[in-house]
Order: structure tokens, then sequence, then C-alpha cells
């Protein structure tokens, strides 16, 4: 093996890292932030918000990523009324489209994870907290979104390194991330598996550290689910 | 002689499921420092009256007032009824302290943080004050060294005590005990009763559905029997244990014993 093209291999593709680190953050950022709406109209009691909220998910969560990838990108910028609107400045770079593209797809998956969350706080801790007059916004921010927010932790983790490779998508968009440097280098020198290898153990790397992170996270907001103190 | 406001009055509360009418009129008054055990077989509304006092459970008719003010109530469009005023509620179950059969901790909280969240948060009083406060109740309920535990780590009968200590923390009027030692191993209710009856002594009013005959027998100051959602015997201890009553109670009170 060529360990001059490996390292200088590598160098390139963690050049290429912080695309793939920002798209994915701001996905993922944008994608909690309106999974937090959708899943708000799917829990209101209020039916046409549940019924949209329950399209949305249908929707987003029953197509390819990459159909919607390429309806954003390719499918947007061929309609005049798109490309005439005020939105066209930001649509028209593929990184924007990428962003959107992935956070619209991450909200729907994350928005079926709070569901899950909100479902499995016990009725009981509920009732105490109402027993003792709380309600409403208090109730959530003291109650409901604790407990909550520890039975999501595992399948946030989960989404959030299935959305690291997802990123890999938007290199069939122009973008530079990762996985398009390692195609690109197949190409120009044909050496077939290196590439390939290299990005994946970065990748692997991005992900290690990811779930690594929310373990720590879990533990630390566990201690009542461990053995008892002294 | 003036008379003093009761501190927990109900008046021919009703309450139906669907087409079952689990309540079908109950009322009582509760003066201060009144125990009230309430009696009854499975079925018979008990825990479901004593829900409709804090509107876990909201009555079809029937007026609750608690030391004085009136809960307001209004009809929705399909006739059924709803609390008026969602911040009356709020501030009248913070007066109001319930203590459930499956003591209803919250898991992700130590002992002391159950004890403090309600005072602080929706009393908001201040924190170091409700700590000690919660400090000297844990004392008092006999859990003193367990206050940095978890709900988890604890007895069934730890938990309950627990769970009394966390009611008594928001200094209520009235307190609600809806079956609190029927989720215990036989064990541990005497452990739970006995915190339940020096509560009763220090002349606390006190609204206790339960299956304990004992404690009804011995340490309640009124006793309510209901059955099929009706109040079919009621009065003092002596009176409804002596054997002069309804052949219903006397039934009930046979089949408990056994």
């Amino acid at each position: 093996m060529d360990l001059d093209f490996a390292w200088r291999t590598f160098v390139r593709l963690v050049d290429a890292l912080p695309l793939t680190l920002s798209i994915w953050f701001l996905s993922v950022a944008l994608g909690g932030l309106v999974a937090a709406g959708v899943t708000w109209m799917r829990v209101s009691g209020v039916k046409p918000l549940e019924w949209i909220a329950r399209g949305y998910v249908l929707i987003f969560r029953g197509t390819p990523l990459l159909i919607q990838l390429f309806i954003v990108y390719y499918g947007l910028a061929s309609l005049p009324v798109v490309r005439a609107s005020i939105f066209w400045p930001f649509l028209r770079e593929s990184f924007n489209c990428a962003v959107l593209s992935l956070g619209l797809c991450t909200a729907a998956y994350q928005a079926e994870i709070f569901r899950g969350a909100l479902l499995a706080v016990p009725a009981r801790d509920v009732e105490a907290a109402r027993a003792c007059g709380m309600s409403g916004l208090l109730m959530f921010r003291r109650i409901v979104f604790p407990i909550a927010m520890r039975h999501a932790l595992p399948p946030y983790s989960t989404e959030l390194i299935s959305m690291v490779k997802a990123t890999a998508l938007v290199s069939l968009i122009t973008l530079w991330d990762v996985m398009s440097v390692a195609m690109k280098i197949r190409n120009d020198t044909l050496v077939t598996y290196l590439p390939l290898i290299i990005a994946g153990a970065i990748y692997f790397v991005v992900n290690y550290i990811i779930g690594a992170a929310f373990l720590a996270i879990e533990r630390h907001v566990t201690p009542h689910l461990r053995a008892r103190p002294g | 002689m003036p008379t003093e406001t009761p501190a927990l009055t109900a008046q021919n509360v009703c309450k139906r499921f669907g087409q079952l009418e689990v309540l079908r009129g109950i009322s009582l008054t509760a003066r201060d420092g009144d125990v009230i055990s309430i009696l009854g077989s499975s079925g018979s509304g008990k825990s479901t009256f004593l829900r409709c006092i804090n509107l876990l459970e909201t009555p079809d008719s029937g007026v609750v007032t608690v030391a004085g003010e009136t809960i307001k109530m209004r009809q929705r469009r399909d006739g059924s009824a709803e609390p008026a005023d969602r911040r009356q509620v709020d501030r009248i179950r913070s007066e109001l302290g319930m203590v459930f059969q499956s003591f209803n901790l919250w898991s992700h909280l130590t002992v002391l943080e159950n004890l403090i969240e309600a005072p602080v948060h929706v009393q908001k009083r201040p924190r170091k004050e409700c700590l000690e406060e919660a400090k000297a109740l844990l004392a008092r309920v006999g859990m003193s060294e367990r206050g940095n535990y978890y709900p988890a780590h604890l007895s069934g009968g730890q938990q309950q005590r627990a769970a009394i200590a966390r009611a008594l923390a928001m200094r209520p009027k009235v307190m609600l005990f809806d079956e609190p030692t029927s989720a215990l191993d036989p064990e541990l209710v005497g452990e739970v009763l006995r915190v339940m009856r020096s509560l009763a002594e220090e002349g606390r009013t006190m609204l206790v559905v339960t299956h304990e005959m004992n404690f009804a027998r011995d340490v309640s100051s009124h006793v309510m029997f209901l059955h099929k959602g009706v109040v079919e015997a009621e009065g003092r201890p002596d009176e409804l244990f002596s054997g002069e009553t309804s052949e219903r109670f006397r039934q009930f009170i046979s089949k408990e014993r056994d």
C-alpha cells in the first residue's frame, strides 16, 4: 500500500470534514425546531393540526431522502415562479438546499422520537404534578420534559448518527463533502477501495464520538436507574 | 355561636363515565381537624369521589368548596361540566395535599427534590426555606437518612412516607388519601398508618379512602360508606361499627375482616 498516497487522501478527506459537519449540524438543528412544532401540533388535541402533523411525518418519512433532496435542489430550481421569488438567492445555493432538505427529512423522524418520548412519561407523574397545582408550561418544563428527554436520548443519538451518514448524499448535488472528495480521488486515481475505506473510517470516528457523547449524557442524567448510594 | 367555615364541603357530586353512573349525588362536610374515612367496595365510587374534590376527575354536577372558596364550574357545549377558571383550580390544588395509592413520586428526582419541587415552583417559596422544611418533614415521617435516595431505591412503605411528606411540604389545608396502603406489603402498611395516625392526632383535616377497617374505626372522627354511588351509611365510627346500622355496611365489614 502506498502510505504517502493514503496519507494525502486522508488529509484531503479531513479537509472536507468541516463541510460535512456543518451541513449535519445545521440540518439537525433545523430539523429539531421543525420537529418541535410538528410534535406540538400532533399532541395539541386540535384535529386539523394533528392531521397536518401526521401528513408531514408520512410524507417525509415515507419517501427517500435522495428524492427529497433532488426535488429541493433540481426540482424547485426548474420552476420559474421559484426563480422569481424572494427565496431564490437562498435556494440557488446547493449548501442551503442540502441543509433545508436534510432538515425537513430529519424533522419527521425527530418528531416521532419526541412523540414516543412524551408517550413514555408515566401518567402517575403527571397526576402527581397536577395534584400539586402544576399545569401547562410549568408542568412541561419541570416534569414532562425532563422525563421525556431521558427516554428520547437513545433514539435521538441514533437519528443524529443516521444524519451524519445521510450527508453523504449531498455529493450528488455538487457539494464537496467527504464522500464526494473520496469519489473524486477514486475517479482520478482509479484506486477503488482505499479512498472509500479511509472515508468510512472518518465517518466511523465522527459517529463514535457522537455515540460516546450521548452515552455520557445518559449516564449523567440517570443516576436514579443505578445502584443506591453508599 | 358563630359557625366557622368548614375546611371542605362537597355538595351533591355526580359523575358518570359514559353510560355508567359512578357517583349519584355524594355530599360531605369536613370541619377543621376532621378525619373522614371513606369506605366502600370496588366500584362504589370512593376514589372517583376523592378525585372529584381536587378535580383530577371533573364532576358532571355538584359543588366543591375548599376553605370557603367554591370551585367555579361551567357547562361545555356538549352539556358536560368543566372548571371555569384553570388558575383557581391550580391554586386550590396547591392547598390540598394528595397521597396516591401508587405513591406517584417523580422517579428522576431524589426524595428531597421531590419534596421541594412544588413548594419552590408552584408556591414560589425560597428554596432554602423549602429545603429546611423538607428535612424536618422527612424526620417527621422517619426518613431522615434517605433524603438523597431516589424512589427506585426505597421500599413501598418508605416511598409512601416520602409521598406523605411531599404532600405535607405544600402546607395543605386538607389532605386527601386515595387508598394509601392498598399497594403495600402487609408488613409495610403499619409504618404508613402510624404516620397517618400521628397526622390525625396533630389535628390535620384528612379525607381517607381506605380498606383499613381498624384505622377507620380507631382514628377517624367520621365514617362514610359508599355503595353504588350513594352514601349508604355515615356517622361516627362507634355508631357505625357498633352493629345498629345498615345491613349492607355490616356485610361489607364482615367481608373485609376475612
